[in-house]
């Protein structure tokens, strides 16, 4: 597992204006990394239209049966269609990359604000948090954190979603205490506004973009780290179909039923392209130093 | 740089004692009762309140942070409930193990990345580049564990050149002791090429733009010595800095590579911690690993202002 790298991005960038968006659209790697994510977004909301089978209803007579015209993947141990698992599957690892981040960005963005915007001892004490929670590294803390809050894709979430909570306060950190330097946050003191208006007002919209940027990044790495909970026992509890879990059980039949490996890793890489491409896309179209 | 060293530590102290607090804290909270955990199968009422006695179990949790962390300075770790050894031993046993696998996986991603990341900048925009950056992202995006069992479906199970799984002491034998760490290394060693190669592309890149370069080429130098004399040292003193945190990152991601492989690390030690609810050995594990983190993150700023003839003085 990777780390989380933080990634510069120069603060004037405003988000979601237009003509960001038709850059956006000019760069090749955002452009397949949205058509990547769109399609695994199609498949966790139509899953049970589009799964040929039950994800959960074991055919007793096609244990372990190769890949053919009736199972396109094949079947798992206890008869399950592999394709049907893997597409339900989506919604797990989608919901983990979304639901962790954002429960990172919500409490890691407030947090680098108002160390970048105050300083002082609010910068010390919120900045010496954070290095601690930097200095265990993310997985290990993951783990640490899902085996407090007990196996589940819910606790997983939470548990991912703190793990990254550093990153993005050093990003909003970094980004306002940029944007602070600014004429216009001056003018905007000199008009008399209060902290709350000139962090919501004036500096939140400038730090947005690399957010934006830096959350695209981290659901890659959050998608990887629920396939390593599941996988090790620690995210979505079976019966229900995730990624990590079908990797746990495929490897005690390797010999025998190679593709019950094969496909769900192959869904993992896909979707996490999809996040990093998106990511390294919206860091070029809203960055104007490229 | 007594200053720097200084400066550094008096960050590095603090942090560490914040991350002991942390990790102290957050595992008194897991569900279970540890003195039952400790009473194994034989729950008697009396053995368990002994139990809970002699642990200090029924202190206030500042009490017990105190004791513990008194204790941790004298090297006492505690004991596993599990294997009922000192955690001190446990961890001089495995951590040998995890250093070897990220050394090995550190010498993977040098060998990959570094010439994939400078063979990538000098030719910049071409079908090797191409291929530099898809390696790149498919290194960032591969789950380890998943190329792991892959690579064993590959060189096990087909072709059963190399062992599956377990691990070989070097002191019974070195050859198989690389041997069972070959794929292991290879797994954990991607990612981190990945990583080292884009950074070592970009700061190519950015190396060859600078004046030094056309000045040396103004002079006729050839282009193979300004490559290698002039902009490789320079663009190599941030990968300095990266491949030293990546070295604790790899510690971290041994976890699930030692998971796959069923090699007896750190990695495995603080998952099968966890399972039993082995409090003693998650905190030191983790504390460990945030210790080699935060000591690796101290060489790294003094290895960059060692390499950096502007930033000695």
């Amino acid at each position: 597992m990777s780390s989380i790298e933080t990634v510069p991005v120069a603060s004037q960038a405003r988000a979601a204006a237009p003509s960001e968006i038709r850059r956006l659209l000019r760069e090749p790697s955002a452009v397949i990394g949205a058509t990547i994510i769109l399609f695994f977004v199609v498949l966790a909301v139509f899953a049970s239209w589009i799964a040929p089978y039950d994800p959960n209803s074991p055919d007793w007579m096609a244990i372990r049966a190769a890949p053919g015209a009736a199972h396109w993947f094949g079947t798992d141990d206890l008869g399950r269609d592999v394709l049907s698992r893997v597409i339900f599957g989506t919604q797990a690892s989608l919901a983990a990359g979304i639901v962790s981040v954002t429960v990172a960005v919500l409490i890691g963005l407030p947090f680098g604000l108002m160390a970048g915007y105050f300083g002082g001892l609010t910068d010390m004490v919120i900045s010496r948090f954070a290095d601690a929670l930097l200095a265990c590294p993310f997985l290990v803390l993951a783990i640490a954190l899902a085996a407090f809050l007990g196996p589940s894709l819910q606790n997983a979430m939470i548990a991912i979603g703190i793990s990254a909570v550093p990153v993005f306060v050093r990003v909003a950190r970094a980004e306002t205490l940029v944007v602070c330097t600014e004429d216009y946050i001056a003018a905007a003191r000199s008009q008399g506004l209060g902290h709350l208006a000139i962090l919501t007002g004036q500096v939140l919209p400038n730090v947005l973009a690399p957010t934006i940027v830096q959350a695209t990044l981290t659901m890659a790495i959050a998608v990887l780290a629920e396939a390593s909970l599941a996988f090790l026992g620690l995210g979505q509890l079976p019966p229900a179909p995730s990624w990590g879990a079908m990797l746990d059980v495929a490897r005690q039949f390797l010999g025998e039923a190679p593709w019950m490996a094969f496909w769900p890793g192959l869904a993992i890489i896909a979707l996490v392209i999809g996040f990093n491409l998106m990511g390294d896309g919206l860091n070029d179209a809203l960055n104007p130093r490229h | 740089m007594k200053t720097l060293l200084l400066r550094r530590l008096a960050v590095l102290l603090p942090t560490l004692l914040l991350v002991s607090m942390m990790v102290f804290g957050l595992l008194k909270l897991l569900p279970g009762d540890p003195a039952l955990a400790l009473a194994g199968e034989e729950r008697n009422p009396e053995v368990v309140e002994y139990l809970r006695q002699k642990y200090r179990f029924n202190d206030p949790i500042p009490v017990q942070y105190a004791v513990w962390l008194k204790a941790l300075v004298h090297g006492d770790f505690g004991t596993s409930v599990r294997t009922r050894l000192p955690i001190g031993t446990m961890l001089a046993e495995k951590l040998p193990v995890t250093v070897e696998l990220a050394i090995l996986s550190m010498l993977v991603a040098l060998l990959v990345g570094l010439p994939i990341g400078i063979f990538a900048a000098l030719g910049r925009g071409t079908p090797f580049d191409y291929g530099a950056s898809l390696f790149g992202l498919a290194g960032l995006s591969i789950p380890h564990f998943w190329l792991g069992i892959m690579l064993i479906l590959l060189f096990s199970v087909n072709l059963g050149w190399l062992p599956a799984g377990g691990f070989v002491p070097p002191s019974e034998s070195v050859g198989r002791n690389l041997l069972s760490m070959l794929m292991p290394s290879l797994v954990l060693g991607t990612g981190t090429a990945a990583i080292m190669m884009r950074h070592v592309r970009s700061a190519m890149i950015e190396a060859m733009k600078q004046d030094y370069v056309r000045t040396a080429r103004a002079k006729g130098v050839r282009e193979s010595t300004i490559v290698l004399r002039h902009a490789l040292p320079n663009a190599l003193i941030p990968v300095v800095t990266l491949g030293t945190l990546q070295f604790g990152e790899l510690l971290a991601g041994a976890v699930l590579t030692e998971q796959v492989f069923s090699i007896p690390g750190f990695g495995k030690m603080v998952v099968d911690g966890v399972f039993s609810r082995d409090y003693a050995v998650v905190q030191a594990v983790v504390l460990c690993t945030a210790a080699v983190f935060l000591l690796m993150s101290l060489i790294a700023d003094v290895a960059y202002v060692l390499l950096n003839p502007r930033l000695r003085s």
